[in-house]
């Protein structure tokens, strides 16, 4: 056996169920590893490594497990960057196995060398350089133990090609070395700020719970509704956070932020209590942070001790996994109605309501609306990043956790189709549904042959403007119209390119055909079809808070007047 | 004839914080690449490194670091914090001088044209404690060892002359009492 065959029995061993990867010299080891081993994992040869890392990226969205990506080294360890940034800044679990230059001409600019394990430092959990071949059992179970405890996120592991193929003769199942590393204290909790946090929530009469990412990666919707329920609390989720609360529940508020219901930050700025469970107060929900829930009290709750006080100061903080918390927390909180305080809420409901003209062209919203409707939004739906995504968002209500993959903290454009492959993979008898733009479904569509040969039944709706619509708005909105590099011209027939792949293509130009194209599209499982909506050109999210600015001045409506540039963030 | 030394010495007043704000011991594994991690939290977070010292700790496999860091104090905790989370490190700290014991060490060339300014040197040096570790006809290496505003004192009497170049260590710390650091 050498190194490389005791690395993949290794990840057979943990259990990894997928590699999703990209050949060449220095991985020359691994790729044979995976042939010559008797294993259970299944390759999946990706048309570039981006596209490899974000199948891994849906794979992990869609089960909570992690997926492995294998590439070489030099160029094909450069090109994963982007989808292991991604996985880093939504707590993604992901092992990236890279081949590497021999280690005696490491330092010397040799072919295809690159410092991917200083260059990644920045962007991973954690990462590895292994310098032994005896090591490499036990450096896979310390990447896969890191990567899926604790706050979750993508671990790196560069193998020198001479380290992948000398002898191994050590011990497979060598122990872990990790001494700095204690996700198990996540969970004993600290009664005392538990107890001054039911304190608080049994006073508040205006309570909003905040349910973000951290809440559905514990695993904590029996304990947040239970909390919800008998607080009666309005919830509203992050982006990540969509589904881990039923967003059809009355309770729901939505999603909240930037492009959030207006419901859902009207609460933040009239509630008297933020429960926030597992969301890292990220700037594009808060807005202004120093005028963010200025008004209440906030508890907040993380497994990860440095989110605590980063962005905003809580009242109570409570360091520990949120479901561990949950439960210690529920049995102190006493029944509430809160009548009032939902009323008003009710209120803002009917008075904001997520609406759309039918008339004056096709808009994305109405596509978004009508698929929701026919797949009873059971659906697992992934999206790229722009206009689109946010309608995806406030259209596509969730029920479920797991079945919403978006790139939140990075807004990484050509997510959307790859991970939708991850997730199809993973969940083979879902429907799956990549919502994409025209702009970022162009920057990872060479996957369509790896969707097209695994005959997966992935439905891609290309909401296609024209555009890249979201920075249109904010050249509309924030620079007087003056359209800077957002045309696209020159976009393909998508219906004839996916064609060219060998996948079905479906158009949709006229508001009246949605949907019974999408029902044929829905129909049709024998591998991916791609739908393509003709939509209106320039067309504006709303609501809005424009970056950096305070929720409360969030613009329901186009603006009457013109607006200051964003200068709080980007 | 006349010795031309070139000095390096760029900073003719120290001033008497030259080693920074704060003071943060860490211990971590011992292992490449463990420093560039550190660094780059600090590093993003436009936090500067006055001095660093690394060494191995008694267990080889783990070193003790102490950092002497300037920056927005604000910010202070989510750096610690920050380090705490990387994999590697055991633990992080931060140690104000009085409750912990903190050491530096200097190494001081002075030009030397003149017997009068020898022996007066030589009475600087032995007011703060310090040995000549170094003595040519032209020139003189002096070492002062202790707190870091001692090493500071002394460097700013030493101006007075001819330094060439001065050397510190950057400082160490431990806490005091049976408190580990
Ligand atoms: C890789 C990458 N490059 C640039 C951006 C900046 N960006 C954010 S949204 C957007 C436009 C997206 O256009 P499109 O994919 O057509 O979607 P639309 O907004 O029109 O729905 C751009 C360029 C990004 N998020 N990611």
């Amino acid at each position: 056996m050498d190194g490389a065959q005791a690395l993949i029995r290794t990840l057979d061993d943990l259990g990894i169920e997928y590699v999703f990867g990209y050949s060449g010299g220095a991985a020359l080891p691994i790729f044979d590893a995976l042939e010559t081993v008797d294993s259970k994992i299944k390759f999946v040869l990706a048309r570039h490594e981006q596209g490899a890392t974000h199948m891994a990226d849906g794979y992990a969205r869609a089960t909570g497990k992690p997926a492995v990506v294998l590439v070489t080294s030099g160029p094909g360890a450069g090109n994963t960057i982007t989808g292991i940034m991604t996985a880093q800044m939504d707590s993604i679990p992901m092992i990236v196995v890279c081949g590497q230059q021999v280690t005696w001409m490491l330092g010397l600019d040799a072919f295809q060398e690159a410092d991917i394990f200083g260059i990644t430092i920045p962007i991973v959990k954690h990462n590895y350089l292994v310098r032994e071949t005896n090591a490499i059992p036990r450096i896979a179970r310390e990447a896969y133990h890191i990567a899926t405890t604790g706050r979750p996120g993508p671990v790196l592991i560069d193998i020198p090609k001479n380290i992948s193929q000398s002898p191994f003769n050590g011990d497979l199942d060598a122990p872990m070395d990790l001494p700095g590393y204690h996700p198990d204290e996540s969970y004993i909790i600290d009664p005392e700020p538990v107890e001054q946090a039911a304190l608080l929530i049994n006073l508040a009469k205006k309570p909003v719970i905040l349910a973000g990412h951290g809440a559905m990666i514990s695993g904590a919707e029996n304990e947040l509704m239970e909390l919800a329920t008998k607080m009666n609390s309005p919830v509203t989720s992050t982006l990540l956070g969509k589904g881990v609360f039923p967003e059809d529940h009355p309770l729901s508020l939505g999603m909240l932020g930037m492009h959030g219901t207006a419901y859902a930050n009207k609460a933040m700025v009239e509630c008297d209590l933020i429960v926030n469970i597992g969301s890292r107060f990220d700037d594009r929900i808060i807005g202004q942070a120093d005028k963010f829930g200025a008004q209440a009290k906030i508890i907040h709750i993380d497994i990860d001790p440095s989110e605590m006080n980063k962005m905003i100061r809580p009242d109570i903080e409570v360091i520990g996994d949120a479901k561990a918390v949950l439960k210690a927390l529920n049995s102190q909180v006493e029944e509430r109605t809160n009548e009032s305080w939902i009323e008003s809420m009710d209120g803002y409901k009917k008075k904001y309501p997520l609406a759309y003209k039918k008339q004056g062209g096709l808009r994305m919203q109405q596509v978004l609306d009508e698929i929701y409707e026919l797949t009873n939004g059971d659906a697992i739906v992934t999206t790229d990043v722009g206009q689109h995504q946010m309608w995806a968002a406030q259209f596509y209500k969730n029920s479920k956790s797991y079945k919403w993959i978006s790139s939140g903290g990075a807004g990484t454009m050509g997510f959307g189709f790859p991970s939708a492959i991850g997730a199809q993979f993973a969940c083979p008898d879902q429907t799956v549904i990549a919502v994409c733009g025209d702009g970022g479904f162009q920057m990872t569509l060479c996957e369509l042959a790896t969707a097209v040969i695994h005959k997966l039944p992935i439905k891609i709706l290309v909401l296609n403007n024209h555009y890249l619509g979201m920075v249109r708005q904010w050249q509309e909105l924030f620079f007087d119209n003056r359209e800077s590099g957002v045309d696209l011209e020159g976009n393909p027939d998508f219906v004839k390119l996916a064609e060219a792949y060998g996948a079905k293509g479906i158009n949709i130009k006229r508001p009246a055909d949605v949907g019974k194209k999408l029902e044929e599209a829905l129909a049709y499982n024998d591998g991916p079809v791609l739908i393509n909506a003709e939509c209106i050109k320039a067309d504006n999210v709303f609501p809005m808070i424009p970056a950096g600015a305070a929720l409360e001045d969030m613009l329901t409506e186009p603006p009457k007047y013109k607006m200051e540039k964003p200068v709080g963030s980007t | 004839m006349a010795h031309t030394i070139k000095t390096t010495d760029k900073k003719p007043t120290p001033k008497a914080d030259i080693i920074g704000g704060h003071t943060l011991s860490m211990y971590v594994t011992n292992q490449p690449g463990v420093l560039m991690r550190i660094c780059q939290v600090f590093a993003r977070r436009a936090y500067n490194i006055d001095s660093v010292v690394v060494s191995q700790g008694r267990d080889p496999a783990f070193s003790r670091l102490t950092l002497g860091i300037s920056g927005d104090p604000a910010g202070l905790d989510q750096i610690i914090k920050q380090c705490n989370k990387l994999i590697d490190v055991i633990h992080c700290s931060e140690h104000t001088s009085s409750e912990a014991v903190v050491r530096e060490l200097a190494l001081i060339k002075v030009k030397l044209d003149s017997t009068e300014k020898r022996t007066e040197l030589l009475q600087i040096v032995e007011h703060f404690g310090g040995k000549t570790v170094d003595l040519t006809e032209v020139s003189m290496v002096v070492r002062i060892e202790g707190a870091s505003d001692k090493v500071d004192a002394a460097i700013r009497l030493l101006v007075n002359y001819d330094i060439i170049e001065t050397v510190r260590t950057g400082k160490v710390v431990m806490a005091r009492g049976e408190q580990p650091t």
